[in-house]
């Protein structure tokens, strides 16, 4: 029979261990040591369509990741959908930066995409972006195209 | 005709209500018993230390080693379809979500109702044939704090840290078969799974999961081995029935839980 100190020793080990991998699974694969939503700051943008955009989704500048969106909602005097974006305040931008929503590959997720303007002062907490492009929708983009040719077709004749 | 049909359905309903309302009744009522007599288990800990050495820690070998296996075959199997639509690199996705969300609790949870849930119903079984359990209450020692409470605690402690180390061990097994062996790219795999898992909607929904099936596999075991016919035959039988409960209950359950977190916002 096994002494008590021995099985504490081990009851000790497997306690480690067990809250060891739980600190591993919330650290190396969720990642949640950064973006802590302390340090950033929050913008809103209007658009026409934001097609399948998701909260968390990436906010992207030049590729890089600089915000998640934060909340999606749908204002009803305007008819448009506002999107609220977290961005981290170690990055700043413009005030006359636009917005656009953007793809992953063909049939990847989507994101929005920041361009940054030329104006000197920079965005606050708050601010809404006046320069926003909708996402592509493609149903649109197909009934666009079948027009365009039948156009073509009619211009033939 | 008539006449026996309704002997049939008579006789399904007496066995339907000796066999499982009976016995449901009969398990809350002890569950709830267990639940009363556990300050013994915590003033002295030591109890409880003990059966978490024999549910836990004597289960590592087993939950370590199929994690491991069970990560690894995620990692073959999941670079084999995901290679067919070019993205490989998502292999880190599948191997943590599916080992996160479902397998580390359910399987971890499978393989600790036949390694330790059997073993609990099989010496509480015993202790009752050999009358250990009468000889205590004649010592004025209540063998539901002194026997049931500690075991069913020890369980339900050692189940979650189970299947976080299944869980882990998976991720190191897909982690060593897609990047070590396939050669997935190592950065875009850590880095895909770190944008994709989150931990409020995957880690704890996970941890959950796994609190939850440890305090059904612990219940069902005390359980069944308290309420075992005092017979060899019905200590065998006993056994049996805390693995094939347990094994369902977590299926069950799993379901039902699973339809309560991920409804896809």
């Amino acid at each position: 029979m096994m002494t008590r100190k021995e099985l504490d020793l081990w009851v000790g080990i497997f306690a480690v261990a067990g809250i060891g991998a739980m600190v591993f699974l919330s650290l190396k694969v969720a990642n949640l040591a950064s973006f802590s939503s302390a340090d950033s700051y929050q913008i809103k943008a209007k658009f026409d369509n934001i097609g399948g955009l998701k909260v968390r989704a990436a906010v992207k500048s030049a590729g890089v990741v600089v915000g998640r969106v934060s909340e999606v909602r749908f204002d009803n005097e305007s008819f448009e959908a506002v999107v609220t974006l977290n961005l981290d305040s170690r990055y700043q931008f413009p005030k006359d930066s636009s917005a656009k929503i953007l793809t992953s590959g063909l049939l990847g997720e989507q994101y929005i995409g920041l361009s940054p303007g030329g104006d000197s002062a920079n965005l606050k907490g708050g601010d809404s972006l006046k320069l926003t492009q909708s996402a592509v929708v493609l149903e649109n983009l197909i009934s666009q195209f079948l027009y365009s040719k039948a156009a073509e077709g009619d211009a033939k004749k | 005709m008539m006449k026996r049909v309704t002997e049939l359905l008579r006789a399904m309903g007496s066995h339907m209500v000796d066999n499982w309302i009976w016995r449901l009744g009969f398990a809350c009522r002890f569950l709830w018993r267990t639940l009363v007599e556990s300050g013994t288990s915590f003033r002295r800990i030591h109890l409880t230390f003990r059966e978490i050495y024999f549910a836990g820690v004597q289960s590592l070998v087993i939950i370590l080693v199929s994690g491991l296996f069970v990560g690894m075959v995620l990692g073959l199997q999941g670079y084999d379809t995901l290679a067919r639509y070019g993205s490989s690199e998502a292999l880190g996705v599948l191997v943590s979500l599916s080992l996160v969300r479902e397998l580390g609790p359910v399987v971890a949870g499978l393989l600790f109702a036949s390694r330790a849930g059997s073993a609990i119903t099989a010496e509480i079984g015993l202790m009752k044939a050999t009358e250990q359990l009468s000889a205590m209450e004649m010592m004025a020692v209540d063998p539901i704090a002194r026997v049931v409470a500690p075991r069913f605690w020890g369980g339900v402690i050692s189940m979650p840290l189970l299947a976080a180390l299944f869980s882990a061990m998976g991720v190191f097994g897909g982690y060593l078969v897609g990047v070590r062996l396939i050669g997935v790219d190592e950065g875009s795999f850590w880095s895909q799974m770190q944008s994709a898992v989150d931990f409020r909607e995957d880690i704890v929904n996970g941890i959950i999961k796994s609190v939850v099936f440890g305090v059904a596999v612990s219940w069902i075991a005390v359980y069944e081995g308290y309420a075992a016919p005092p017979t060899a035959e019905g200590v065998s039988g006993a056994t049996t029935r805390t693995v094939v409960t347990s094994s369902l209950a977590i299926l069950a359950l799993d379901f039902v839980l699973t339809a309560l977190m991920f409804r896809g916002v």
